[in-house]
């Protein structure tokens, strides 16, 4: 696996779920971000841990040193990224899924229009849309 | 006029679901959409397309529809979606908003409205995503005690965790209580006007709806700067603040401190217990959680917890979770004379889990308990013996609303208006055009406010908030009060139509419409607008005239005049001289 050098070393943290109403305006900003309105291009996904009133999980991609993600792309579509993290070469992803099914924390969300993984780009957008600060960027080590 | 045409094609999408043959097909309604916007514009048209108005409201016949608008998975606050159908309560028509997941599943499943015509011979559920409908038969799910249970197994079965709503009708709409409501997630409501009952009758015990799609919008970064302006100024406001902090409780010591929370059938217009159930109390004792409806930054929805020790096991405590808002403490609590915090909360459970709907059952219980005490009705008639404050007879009575053991708990289930004409009692029958009186007694807007809104809600012309306004001013001619009532329910019409949460009307001004429509590639000027509202507010009191309204029956109860109101005890002439002239103008309004 190749890497490839990123300036930006900051990843997504989910600060505190029990801080989540489940407005789901993190994921709105995403797909914004990225093209649209709607929720067909979020990366971040956040559904009640069964009824609302137990609470919200809020996944979004973790940044992972050793990802699972990347070690079974068939194309090494996923490329890692300096800290943490992969990086989404869409030209050579097939669509296989098998990035999805490997996240252990279900972050690998999947655009259906393209029938590609959506793979955060760790850009922090979603975090000014969070009111109840959930969401933060956090500077991680360039090892 | 309609120039307008829609970028995102699927919002034109009209899904229509026949019970009776178990078919589905899809409309491409373009024309409709980018005329009305969606909501209750597009809903009136619809329901105007497909209801015979002569059919029972409990027969298969009746159509429900619900909708979305243009603004839905959009922009924040526009987090409602809009029932439309026939009210098996007032013989009229019905229209009920509610929050929770469902607008934005239902535009995320692809779809603008759904008609729901026809009925089941037994028991279904829908579950509509991936552009279709499975009717899966619900036969074990009907009769099951509790509407969360129904929530809890349908979350297992069902795909598009997150980003799906589960509507479901509970004992009451299966018993057709004629103020039966759709419960959505947990704790939200299609509260008002009977929808359950319509669910009911039709063998209709849940709807999933659910889905994820890319919405396309004509200038991406002119709408990602309007977004942020909303979003700021929807964070950052003040009105916002107050529901995000307390909820609508936060209603409750105000209301009581200028005269204006009925109280034990409105025999009184302060409650002395109002600390007890305030909002600060009960955020201070008893909130768990704040949740939002999906796409709303605000969360005003509170949830309480309840811890209850088992009386055989030490050490062994049940913890349930129950939402909780103005209007539940007022119809289920002040109403009732309840100031236990946790009995009231045990009670507003009750109501959830039967499902009913809060404001009609909290007014029919304070119509028995007046009644019974008055000797109209006596304990052959009630079972229990009803007395303010006592929850937990209450609660037994609310069970007996759903079984309707006898011909008077058969008859209460009509309503209060149908049990004040059998047992006596129309005089603090706190009823208006046969919906139960909402939670304000602030004065002659919010009273004449019931009577002429098209749904008899508070929220239609939010005659409270006028009358909330002129609290230690002069009050408006009656002329003047109708005219602002009648302005400002037709500016809803827009507001439910793109739909937006009523909440952030102050910061949806018609200014700030216009702008946000434009990005979506729809150019319409506060005028425009302004023009529309009207167009919607004509359309539906055209449906509503055509299935049976009288403008004459419009009357308030007696007791309305007999409590004092923060100003004073209500003037009957002026009420009388206000519905005149709201007749005048209404008759005017049609012949333009």
């Amino acid at each position: 696996m190749s890497t490839v050098p990123e300036t930006k070393l900051k990843r997504l943290v989910v600060v505190d779920p029990d801080l989540c109403v489940g407005c789901m305006s993190c994921m709105f900003a995403c797909s914004r971000r990225y093209a649209d309105a709607g929720l067909g291009y979020t990366a971040i996904h956040v559904r009640s841990v069964g009824g609302v009133e137990r609470g919200f999980s809020v996944i979004v991609c973790r940044a992972c040193k050793d990802p699972s993600c990347a070690k079974v792309c068939p194309t090494k579509a996923l490329l890692l990224r300096r800290g943490g993290g992969v990086i989404l070469n869409p030209n050579l992803c097939i669509g296989c899924g098998n990035c999805r099914n490997a996240c252990p924390f279900g972050a690998v969300q999947w655009n259906v229009y393209l029938n590609k993984p959506v793979i955060c780009t760790y850009c922090g957008y979603c975090v000014d849309f969070c009111p109840y600060g959930v969401l933060a960027l956090e500077e991680v080590d360039s090892g | 006029m309609s120039a307008r045409a829609l970028i995102d094609e699927a919002l034109s999408k009209v899904l229509y679901v026949d019970l009776t043959r178990k078919t589905f097909w899809v409309k491409s309604r373009p024309e409709l959409f980018a005329r009305y916007l969606g909501g209750t514009g597009v809903a009136t048209q619809l329901l105007k397309e497909e209801l015979n108005p002569e059919v029972d409201p409990l027969s298969p016949e009746n159509v429900v529809v619900l909708a979305v608008g243009v603004f839905t998975g959009v922009y924040p606050t526009a987090s409602k979606v809009v029932a439309m159908f026939k009210s098996p309560l007032t013989g009229n028509l019905g229209e009920s908003h509610a929050g929770g997941r469902a607008p934005v599943a239902m535009r995320m499943a692809g779809f603008g409205a759904i008609v729901i015509k026809g009925g089941s011979e037994s028991p279904v559920y829908l579950s509509i995503h991936d552009g279709r409908v499975e009717f899966k038969d619900a036969s074990a799910l009907w009769g099951v005690r509790s509407s969360l249970t129904i929530g809890k197994v349908l979350r297992e079965r069902e795909p598009w965790p997150g980003l799906r709503s589960i509507m479901r009708i509970g004992r009451a709409g299966e018993m057709l209580v004629r103020y039966a409501s759709v419960i959505l997630e947990t704790y939200r409501h299609f509260g008002r006007l009977g929808l359950g009952a319509v669910w009911g009758a039709k063998k209709l015990k849940a709807i999933v709806v659910g889905g994820k799609r890319d919405i396309p919008v004509a200038d991406i970064s002119g709408y990602r700067k309007v977004y942020k302006e909303l979003f700021d100024e929807i964070t950052k406001s003040p009105a916002m603040q107050k529901y995000h902090d307390l909820g609508t409780p936060v209603n409750v010591l105000p209301l009581n401190k200028i005269g204006g929370l009925p109280t034990r059938n409105l025999t009184s217009n302060v409650f002395e217990g109002a600390e007890e159930v305030s909002g600060e109390a009960f955020a201070e004792y008893s909130l768990a959680r704040r949740v939002a409806c999906a796409h709303c930054p605000v969360a005003c929805i509170h949830i309480a917890v309840i811890r209850e020790r088992y009386p055989h096991e030490k050490y062994f405590y049940t913890t349930r979770y129950i939402g909780y808002d103005y209007e539940p403490i007022y119809a289920l609590g002040t109403m009732l004379g309840i100031k236990d915090r946790e009995g009231l909360l045990r009670l507003i459970e009750e109501v959830d889990v039967v499902g009913l709907d809060a404001m009609s059952t909290g007014v029919a219980l304070a119509w028995t308990t007046e009644a019974f005490k008055k000797g109209l009705i006596s304990e052959k008639d009630t079972i229990v013996r009803p007395e303010w404050g006592d929850w937990k007879t209450y609660i037994e009575m609310v069970k007996y609303l759903v079984t309707q053991p006898n011909n008077f708990y058969k008859t209460l289930a009509m309503g209060v208006k149908k049990a004040s004409e059998v047992y006596g009692g129309t005089e603090f029958a706190l009823v208006f055009g046969g919906n139960e009186m909402p939670g304000y007694h602030t004065g002659p807007g919010a009273h004449i406010g019931y009577l002429i809104g098209l749904r008899h809600s508070h929220l239609d012309n939010a005659g409270y908030s006028i009358d909330q306004k002129y609290v230690g001013k002069e009050y408006p001619q009656p002329r003047k009060l109708i005219d602002e009532l009648v302005e400002e329910e037709a500016w809803r019409q827009v507001l439910s139509s793109l739909v937006v949460c009523f909440f952030s009307r102050g910061v949806y001004k018609p200014s700030t419409v216009s702008k946000a429509l434009e990005p979506l590639g729809l150019k319409m000027s506060e005028e425009e607008l302004r023009k529309l509202g009207t167009e919607i507010y004509k359309e539906k009191l055209k449906l509503k005239l055509r299935l049976g309204y009288r403008l004459e029956d419009l009357k308030p109860p007696k007791r309305v005049f007999e409590t004092p109101s923060p100003f004073g005890n209500i003037s009957e002439d002026y009420v009388r001289e206000a519905l005149n002239y709201y007749k005048e103008k209404i008759l005017n309004l049609l012949s333009t």
